[in-house]
């Protein structure tokens, strides 16, 4: 039967394996990652509504990329579904749009706020995903 | 309790019962929000009681954890506590900052990334915090004559959950990479590192409740630690599928995550195998009850339910549906809350000299908080299949769909008030044994 000393040694050995690949692997996601999410489209504009879509915990309540909470939609396509002009109006009034319905915290961003979050989900809109979200259909 | 400064651990564990209740109270808030009753939202919008539920969540596991440290290290070194004082000054500091974040997500001050939510200037803070933790066990560890296997693994996975909370500090303004390196935080922590802590206080606990072999026990905790980080560090590739990183993350993903349960049902197999190999009948008969339950349940909360949606082709239509929701509840739970309820439970009795522990009440805890942790992971089971089909399958809106599935969150509330007793139970019972001896006395305690 297997000793203390060898179960040691199995799990030092299978750590330090798995970590090594995990840290290549890492290497080859972070060059790679760029051309797969169109980093050269992230304009000053995209920055800054990712530090307004951070700083107010849009993730709180929505998931974008499918990750956050499962309070309110998806984000990810939410640019390419629903548009500007209604994700605009959603975040100067979300009440007036569905009203009686589950609330929105209603933030008072100003006008160039606003562009700043469109351009960001629109650069979330058009990453490659390796297919996700998937499309509606039973067979 | 054999060294004087293990009492210290007590006020760690209260500190834990505090944000514990807490945590239920935002978790309460949450699921009424999600059946149409939010007449908090102006006080406590959901994003608040979110980031307050999952926090008070960490915060109060790695408080528990720090606490199991101060009454593990002394006892299993044979030497006081390096310094009481730190020790004093780390609890109260983190005490404040938690505080302080909470109060924070309330006012709209936080940095908004799921489980990573307190902002910058506190992450700082959490850092120096946790760094005085790591130098008091780690010099009292260091100066120590003995070091057993138990205490290392210990030490090795609180040091490694202090490093790892570093990646998430590395700045990036793509979506994408900052997703990434917040597993690293998050995931490694879970289902790495956290599991060495999870298997040290396990063996601990196994090791003074069944009087088996210390030798036995620590060549089976390698051999666990061992397949975890086999299957887990590279099963973070499980959230790498569609998050705009490469593709051959879902094969990686896949294979070694679906290999994750391994580890988590090799825990469930030990602590059950080792508890009945064991000649003692200890008479802190509940400790032992908590510590298989937490391997049991966390092996169908985290293992099983983890499974159920981790491989690629089923995770396409369940990520980011209440599914997670569904295994997240039962595998902290099981994993987790109940490995520090579990050392609670052992340890409390010895601290404060008041043998509570087989009460009935103690016993009505264990049952409630199980029982009502099933049944709500039941009922969100229920709602994210119901979601999953109404809205990935048939394309249905998702306001038309959450309207659809309300019904269910009454079946999250129910079972979340059975839970609830059982943690009521189970803080009364905390509360009646009152405050750490002063002196040393053996026999107050369960021997």
């Amino acid at each position: 039967m297997l000793s203390k000393s060898a179960a040691r040694n199995f799990f030092l050995l299978g750590t330090f394996l798995c970590f090594g690949v995990f840290v290549m692997l890492t290497v080859d996601t972070i060059s790679k990652v760029p051309a797969q999410t169109n980093a050269q489209n992230i304009t000053d504009a995209v920055k800054r509504g990712k530090m307004l879509f951070d700083s107010n915990n849009c993730m709180g309540c929505h998931t974008i990329l499918g990750e956050g909470a499962y309070y309110a939609p998806d984000l990810t396509k939410s640019y390419t579904q629903k548009g500007k002009t209604f994700i605009k109006a959603m975040l100067t009034d979300p009440e007036a749009i569905y009203p009686g319905r589950r609330k929105m915290v209603k933030y008072n961003f100003s006008e160039e706020e606003k562009e700043d979050l469109v351009a960001f989900l629109k650069w979330i809109s058009e990453m490659d995903l390796n297919g996700f979200p998937p499309k509606p259909g039973i067979n | 309790m054999k060294y004087k400064t293990q009492k210290i651990a007590y006020y760690f564990f209260a500190t834990c019962m505090l944000l514990l209740v807490l945590q239920i109270f935002f978790g309460f808030v949450m699921g009424f929000a999600h059946m149409g009753m939010d007449g908090l939202h102006s006080i406590i919008p959901f994003n608040a009681a979110r980031a307050s539920h999952n926090n008070l969540l960490v915060v109060w596991l790695l408080t528990g954890f720090m606490g199991a440290a101060h009454y593990i290290v002394p006892e299993e070194c044979e030497r006081e506590l390096e310094s009481p004082m730190l020790a004093y000054i780390q609890l109260g500091s983190l005490i404040l900052v938690g505080v302080t974040a909470v109060i924070g997500f309330h006012l709209n001050w936080w940095e908004g990334r799921k489980f990573l939510e307190i902002p910058r200037a506190l992450d700082y803070l959490v850092v120096i915090n946790v760094l005085m933790f790591i130098y008091n066990i780690g010099m009292t560890i260091w100066k120590a004559k003995k070091k057993t296997t138990t205490v290392l693994v210990l030490f090795f996975g609180l040091l490694m959950a202090a490093l790892l909370y570093l990646p998430g500090l590395i700045p990036t303004d793509n979506q994408t990479m900052d997703s990434y390196w917040r597993w690293w935080v998050v995931h490694l922590w879970v289902e790495g590192v956290w599991e060495l802590i999870m298997g040290a206080i396990l063996s601990y606990l196994l090791i003074k409740l069944t009087g088996v072999d210390r030798e036995i026990v620590e060549k089976w905790l390698y051999i666990i630690v061992g397949i975890t980080f086999l299957s887990g560090i590279l099963g973070t590739g499980h959230h790498y599928y569609y998050i705009g990183t490469p593709r051959y993350w879902l094969m990686i993903g896949g294979i070694f995550s679906a290999l994750e349960p391994l580890a988590f049902l090799g825990i469930a197999i030990y602590a059950v195998t080792i508890a009945k190999k064991g000649q003692r009948n200890h008479p802190n008969q509940m400790a032992l009850t908590w510590t298989i339950g937490c391997a049991i349940i966390s092996f169908v909360g985290a293992g099983f339910l983890g499974f159920a949606h981790t491989l690629p082709q089923v995770n396409m239509y369940t990520h980011g549906t209440l599914v997670t929701a569904m295994h997240g509840h039962m595998a902290f739970w099981g994993a987790y809350a109940m490995l520090v309820l579990s050392i609670i439970t052992y340890a409390l009795p010895n601290l404060t000299g008041r043998k509570l522990a087989n009460d009935n009440l103690s016993v009505y805890a264990f049952w409630a908080t199980t029982v009502g942790m099933i049944a709500m992971t039941i009922a969100f089971g229920i709602a994210g299949v119901a979601q999953v089909y109404l809205q990935r399958k048939m394309g249905l809106d998702f306001l038309a769909v959450q309207e659809e599935i309300q019904v269910h969150f009454m079946g999250v509330i129910f079972a979340a008030v059975v839970f609830t007793s059982g943690v009521v139970a189970y803080v009364y019972q905390f509360i009646r044994c009152g405050l750490p001896m002063e002196t040393l006395s053996k026999d107050k305690e369960y021997v």
